[in-house]
């Protein structure tokens, strides 16, 4: 029953993707020219819809559907961390025109040669998994 | 209302949708991070045998993998059957700065073929490199900074950590230096 309940949600992500037209190469290629208000507009309101649900849900003490405590985790504050690998994802996000979850969604519309860039990012955190001692944080 | 759910989706109706799978996630005692699939396909894979990064229990993550399977199916769904046509409206701006680089098929889905077209493309080897290496980065740096756009800008912004944002700026100092600087060179 909580498999569906997943892929249910799963299922609507994936349609918001496509419908909206963030899983598009030429979105995203379009937002980091700033010339169209689209993902902008996309990834504010579900920002600021998002901090009310976040703080509707930790005021009112809800328990998750298994009536368990909810997962809110803090990040770590490691801003090397977060300002080297972001720019490292953003690289890559500019190039696909994906990030992860437009990349199941796309495959799943029918763009299959997305699959290079899914086996690729696999790889990817295989490496950095290697690698992490190595590397700043 | 099927008229409507067959044309584009505005940004009003996507962002709130996005934010309700995070909240639905949520109260279902889990978080909205699609990168963290790719850990749990490395573990899932025997990783954990080279680092210790992917030795955990990975079957604890299965929820995940159907949630990304879902929307492997979503997608499927959202262009089979509940759209009437694959052309964007990009603003002229963008259309024009995409001829000034050499990518002409914007009006023929949510892919450039000059990228994504792997059978009838005179620069396949270009293509399988550029997505090879386009991959290889994402799930670097994903793993790096802790989470994508789905972990970072949208659950960490929600709930106000400063490491999201730092990562968000970064996303920003890739792509723009990629979209302005490496793709005028490429095509």
């Amino acid at each position: 029953m909580k498999k569906l309940y997943f892929l249910f949600w799963g299922i609507i992500f994936g349609i918001v993707l496509i419908k909206s037209e963030v899983a598009s190469w030429f979105r995203i290629y379009e937002m980091f020219q700033f010339d169209s208000f689209h993902m902008y507009g996309v990834i504010g309101t579900a920002v600021i819809s998002g901090i009310i649900l976040t703080q509707l849900l930790k005021r009112m003490r809800v328990k998750s559907i298994d009536d368990k405590e909810l997962v809110f985790q803090d990040k770590d504050f490691l801003p090397k961390k977060y300002l080297i690998g972001g720019t490292i994802f953003g690289l890559g996000w500019a190039l696909t025109g994906a990030c992860p979850g437009p990349m199941f969604a796309l495959f799943g519309a029918g763009y299959y040669s997305i699959l290079i860039a899914i086996v690729f990012a696999i790889l990817g955190t295989l490496a950095y998994g290697v690698l992490k001692d190595k590397l700043p944080h | 209302m099927m008229e409507f759910l067959l044309e584009p989706w505005p940004w009003y109706v996507a962002g709130p949708l996005i934010s309700l799978v995070m909240f639905a996630l949520i109260i279902g005692g889990k978080t909205f991070g699609v990168s963290s699939n790719l850990r749990t396909i490395c573990s899932a894979c025997g990783a954990g045998k080279i680092s210790g990064f992917f030795d955990f229990n990975w079957k604890a993550q299965t929820w995940n993998l159907i949630f990304i399977l879902g929307t492997l199916i979503g997608g499927y769904i959202a262009q089979n059957h509940l759209s009437n046509d694959n052309s964007i409206a990009l603003a002229s701006d963008t259309v024009t700065e995409l001829k000034n680089i050499g990518i002409t098929t914007e009006n023929q889905g949510y892919v450039p073929s000059e990228l994504f077209d792997l059978s009838n493309n005179e620069n396949v080897l270009l293509a399988v490199l550029l997505l090879s290496i386009g991959g290889f980065l994402v799930g670097f740096g994903t793993r790096y900074a802790g989470g994508c756009t789905s972990g970072h800008a949208i659950t960490g912004l929600s709930q106000l950590q400063v490491g999201s944002l730092i990562a968000v700026i970064g996303f920003f100092i890739g792509g723009l230096f990629i979209t302005h600087f490496i793709l005028p060179l490429i095509f």
